[in-house]
């Protein structure tokens, strides 16, 4: 082949133009991958547990606290009075402060009057498990965010990184807040962080979250989102439904229908 | 040998008897923890276990030493990997559960827990949060 000037620039622009193409891929490549290490993003098989829960608005008595109550009395949940101090699992919040992209001026009114039960998402990327500098918080296999109340040093990490608010503190020893007291879970001490963890300890008996059972309206489904024949996954295929703050890609497993 | 050194030599005979003296008390104060506690507390406490119980999830002599490595492994499992059976060595199989497993014999905080506990001086902080059998009702 002839070695001259014009054959060596035409080559070198077919070159350039697969170099252009393959930056971009790579581009891609790494974004994939850095996020796989980043969030472990394995994409859910069929067949795995993730734990998840559909919310019906629609059904939701307005003024009905059945479901905090059960959580509440379940699991050693003190009531102090004050936004600052007081301890939650599940609460009802007003729907512009738990959806604030999704709600606008012109809101269906009944959506935008009463106020959304909201708890843990247990979200999949979950943003407190990354922050928290003991592990005091991880991810189980079965997609629950769990808390062990052992290794908490109530830094309030967890607290920051949360855009839910799902977290609270014990800002004083819990114990003398408590109604009434059940004997089969543990109370918190002063200086730890606690939230709602999806009833692991129901779970592990084969029962239903408290919340749940709770419900006299059949608002809350709660089941296996990895198994395609579960009723969560029939009524979020036949359902439109929300999820809290997608934006922030923590996808939560707690899905809203309005 | 003068009368100088004589009188030196004698110096150092009473220096001598003065620093053993010294010494004898010395130790014999110093030791008065052991020889005086080797007669009443040689043996620890009293504990008292509730009548009628079935045998421990392990033996008294692993359980003596080993109860708080036990419960450690214990929670652990149950909290960090959900594994909440315990089979012990005779292949029996028990709930990994302070409150629910343990307290069902050893119900008595102060007569159990405590004595030991207090006698050992360590403080466990298990019941800042987990409720003994008084504080369950």
């Amino acid at each position: 082949m002839r070695k001259d000037r014009r054959n060596f620039l035409k080559k070198l622009g077919v070159a350039s133009l697969f170099g252009i193409g393959s930056a971009g891929a790579l581009d891609q490549y790494f974004k994939k991958t850095v996020y796989a290490e980043l969030f472990k993003e394995d994409g859910l098989k069929e067949n795995t547990t993730r734990w998840g829960m559909v919310i019906d608005m629609t059904k939701c008595e307005e003024g009905c606290t059945a479901c905090i109550d059960a959580c509440h009395f379940q699991h050693n949940v003190p009531e102090i009075s004050g936004k600052k101090e007081e301890v939650k699992w599940i609460w009802k919040e007003a729907y512009k402060n738990a959806f604030p992209s999704k709600s606008h001026p012109f809101t269906k009114e009944e959506t935008q009057k009463d106020p959304v039960l909201t708890l843990c998402n247990h979200c999949k990327n979950p943003p407190c498990v990354r922050v928290c500098p003991t592990k005091a918080t991880f991810k189980r296999e079965d997609g629950i965010v769990m808390m062990d109340f052992h290794r908490c040093i109530g830094c309030r990490f967890c607290m920051a990184g949360c855009p839910y608010g799902s977290r609270s503190f014990n800002f004083k020893d819990p114990r003398p807040f408590i109604k009434k007291i059940n004997p089969d879970f543990p109370t918190r001490e002063k200086g730890v962080v606690e939230k709602c963890n999806f009833c692991a300890e129901r779970l592990a008996k084969g029962q239903a979250p408290a919340c749940q059972s709770a419900c006299n309206n059949r608002s809350i489904v709660f089941g296996n989102l990895g198994d395609p024949n579960s009723e969560i996954r029939r009524v979020l295929m036949t359902q439109n439904t929300l999820q809290r703050k997608t934006e922030l890609g923590t996808d939560p497993s707690v899905f809203y229908i309005f | 040998m003068s009368w100088k050194t004589l009188s030196r030599e004698k110096e150092k005979m009473n220096d001598l008897f003065k620093i053993v003296i010294g010494l004898v008390l010395f130790f014999g104060l110093f030791s008065i923890p052991f020889w005086a506690g080797s007669s009443s507390g040689g043996n620890g406490p009293e504990i008292v276990v509730k009548e009628g119980t079935e045998a421990c999830v392990e033996s008294k002599e692993f359980m003596r030493p080993n109860h708080m490595h036990l419960l450690d492994q214990w929670r652990d499992s149950v909290v960090r990997d959900n594994d909440r059976v315990y089979t012990n060595a005779s292949g029996k199989h028990f709930e990994k559960s302070l409150t629910k497993t343990c307290l069902n014999c050893h119900s008595n905080k102060e007569e159990f827990c405590d004595r030991c506990h207090d006698y050992m001086g360590v403080k466990p902080y298990c019941w800042s949060c987990h409720l003994s059998s008084e504080e369950q009702i």
